[in-house]
């Protein structure tokens, strides 16, 4: 059992029509997530985010989505009606976007949104969603949950929006959370504290966990295994412990331009993007 | 120019609403930057490293204390004059460019305000100087990359040959491999027009790389200064310092466990 994948993706293609004619998000791109945390890193417009997203669906019109195989623990979702892929959605695979100003409704106490994700996925009353909704409060290390629940989005800061965020996707106890940047909009103290509660309840629920961002180091310290994704296509997998054994020319150019502080000299190398890239065969 | 350097700011102190609701967002900042010197002010959201940016650049008028730039006091209303010493590039290269004015028309402008002259050759050759090329000058914003629209930024700042150039997270809206990019292009500049820097960043990597000198601030203050030579080697003297390098160096269970706040 834990040997099965939870998802199984095969040549996924995302693709948008425009009046240029059409663009291709995402290009064949083929990948299992198991019980492990999976990072997806690549630079804006690498299709990273639209991988994510067409698990789920949540490709916006009027974008396609096209696959050998999508499945989730073996049933297929990219056939899969509506109302299935409803009761999927937030209560098995859950999303943590980038910015919780922008993911949270402005009018509605933190508690409440909490509380009601809680309600939509099980058949407790008000009472016990409260309790709930106060119990992950805590689980996401917010001190004083009481309070917290009856504030309004715009009363927290960056760094509590996106645990209170985390805390609304995990009630429902999801088996695979996508999180597509879930802390780039946060300061690095406040990123480690939030990937420490990520960890802890991946380790202790087994859930598995797509881990979608920019920042390679962040990623090879967090996550188990990487794709490196280019131009709609993975040019590259590997450990995360070893990424710095990377062999893809355009990986080693990544990580080639980042000023480090353990590397004094000054000019950094330019990555320069062979055509090849484009059309190499990929996974 | 004095003794004082490029920058000196004694004392200065930002303040953001009225009465109860008053936010203090610098408290009694002193630095000095010296002319020719690159230096970096780092800290975490909030830690108003911006503010004391925006009141050196003139952009925020409610100020108190003392700001010096190239020797001459400044009051909260600047001339016209200050800001051809002084230019600023901004973080988000989609919201500083007037997106329906060609490149031609955002180099033009300050141009014409200083009533320089040359306008045809001076752009051609800005453009050249931050790797553009004259190609680029009736393009629209739209038509640019993050990359190239903070190459516009940069070229609408030098345009005016300013001594002093602020830089407010110039990189960090960008992907890394363009980031690299826009920092070579800045080291080469100061390195060719013997130009002061300012850089703020929450990035210490950023910072080393492009700085010689950096502060770090936090809640409004400045917790300690240091050479770039020292922060390579972690050799800071506050824990705020130490915690913020940590940080900065990946994800480490044990390491975000033994984090706290700095009041």
């Amino acid at each position: 059992m834990s040997d099965s994948p939870l998802l199984e993706v095969s040549n996924l293609r995302v693709s948008f029509p425009t009046r240029q004619g059409v663009t291709e998000a995402v290009r064949g791109v083929s990948f299992t997530v198991g019980r492990e945390k999976l990072g997806i890193v690549g630079e804006s417009g690498s299709g990273k985010s639209m991988t994510g997203r067409s698990v789920l669906r949540l490709v916006p019109a009027p974008g396609v989505v096209g696959a050998d195989r999508l499945a989730f623990r073996g049933e297929d979702l990219l056939g899969a009606s509506d109302k299935r892929l409803r009761a999927i959605r937030g209560r098995r695979i859950a999303m943590v976007m980038q910015d919780p100003k922008f993911s949270l409704n402005p009018v509605m106490t933190v508690g409440r949104q909490i509380a009601e994700a809680y309600r939509v996925h099980s058949d407790a009353g008000p009472a016990e969603a409260r309790r709930r909704a106060l119990e992950m409060l805590e689980a996401v290390r917010i001190r004083d949950p009481e309070r917290v629940y009856g504030r309004y989005p715009h009363e927290v800061s960056g760094g509590m929006g996106q645990r209170i965020m985390i805390a609304m996707m995990l009630i429902p106890e999801p088996e695979l959370l996508i999180a597509d940047e879930p802390t780039s909009a946060l300061d690095v103290t406040v990123q480690m504290q939030v990937l420490a509660i990520l960890d802890d309840l991946c380790g202790r629920r087994g859930m598995g966990m797509i881990f979608i961002s920019h920042d390679l180091n962040l990623v090879a310290s967090f996550c188990d295994r990487i794709l490196i994704m280019y131009a709609g296509r993975v040019v590259e997998s590997c450990r995360a412990s070893e990424l710095r054994n990377a062999t893809h020319p355009y990986t080693r150019g990544l990580l080639d331009s980042l000023p480090r502080l353990d590397d004094p000299r000054a000019e950094l190398p330019v990555l320069t993007r062979d055509p090849a890239w484009l059309t190499e065969g990929g996974q | 120019m004095t003794e004082q350097g490029m920058i000196g700011i004694e004392n200065l102190r930002v303040a953001f609403g009225q009465g109860a609701d008053s936010v203090v967002a610098v408290d009694g900042v002193s630095l000095s930057v010296r002319d020719g010197e690159s230096f970096g002010l780092v800290g975490e959201s909030g830690s108003g490293k911006s503010t004391v940016l925006r009141a050196v650049s003139g952009l925020n008028h409610d100020w108190s204390g003392r700001v010096a730039v190239a020797g001459v006091e400044q009051s909260r209303r600047r001339a016209k004059g200050f800001f051809k010493t002084c230019q600023m590039v901004f973080q988000d290269p989609y919201g500083s460019l007037h997106p329906r004015h060609p490149v031609d028309r955002i180099l033009a402008e300050p141009i014409a305000i200083h009533g320089l002259g040359d306008t045809d050759g001076r752009i051609d050759r800005v453009l050249l100087e931050v790797g553009l090329g004259p190609s680029f000058r009736f393009r629209y914003p739209h038509q640019l990359s993050g990359g190239q629209r903070q190459r516009v930024a940069i070229a609408r700042a030098l345009v005016l040959e300013p001594r002093l150039l602020l830089l407010d997270e110039p990189t960090s809206a960008l992907d890394v491999s363009v980031q690299a990019e826009i920092l070579n292009l800045l080291r080469r500049l100061r390195a060719e027009r013997g130009l002061t820097l300012v850089l703020v960043s929450h990035n210490l990597a950023v910072v080393a790389n492009l700085c010689d000198r950096l502060a770090v601030m936090n809640r409004g203050r400045i917790v300690e200064e240091m050479t770039v030579e020292d922060l390579r080697r972690g050799e800071a003297a506050q824990p705020y310092t130490r915690q913020l390098l940590r940080a900065s160096q990946g994800y480490d269970r044990a390491a975000a466990e033994s984090f706290r706040d700095f009041a």
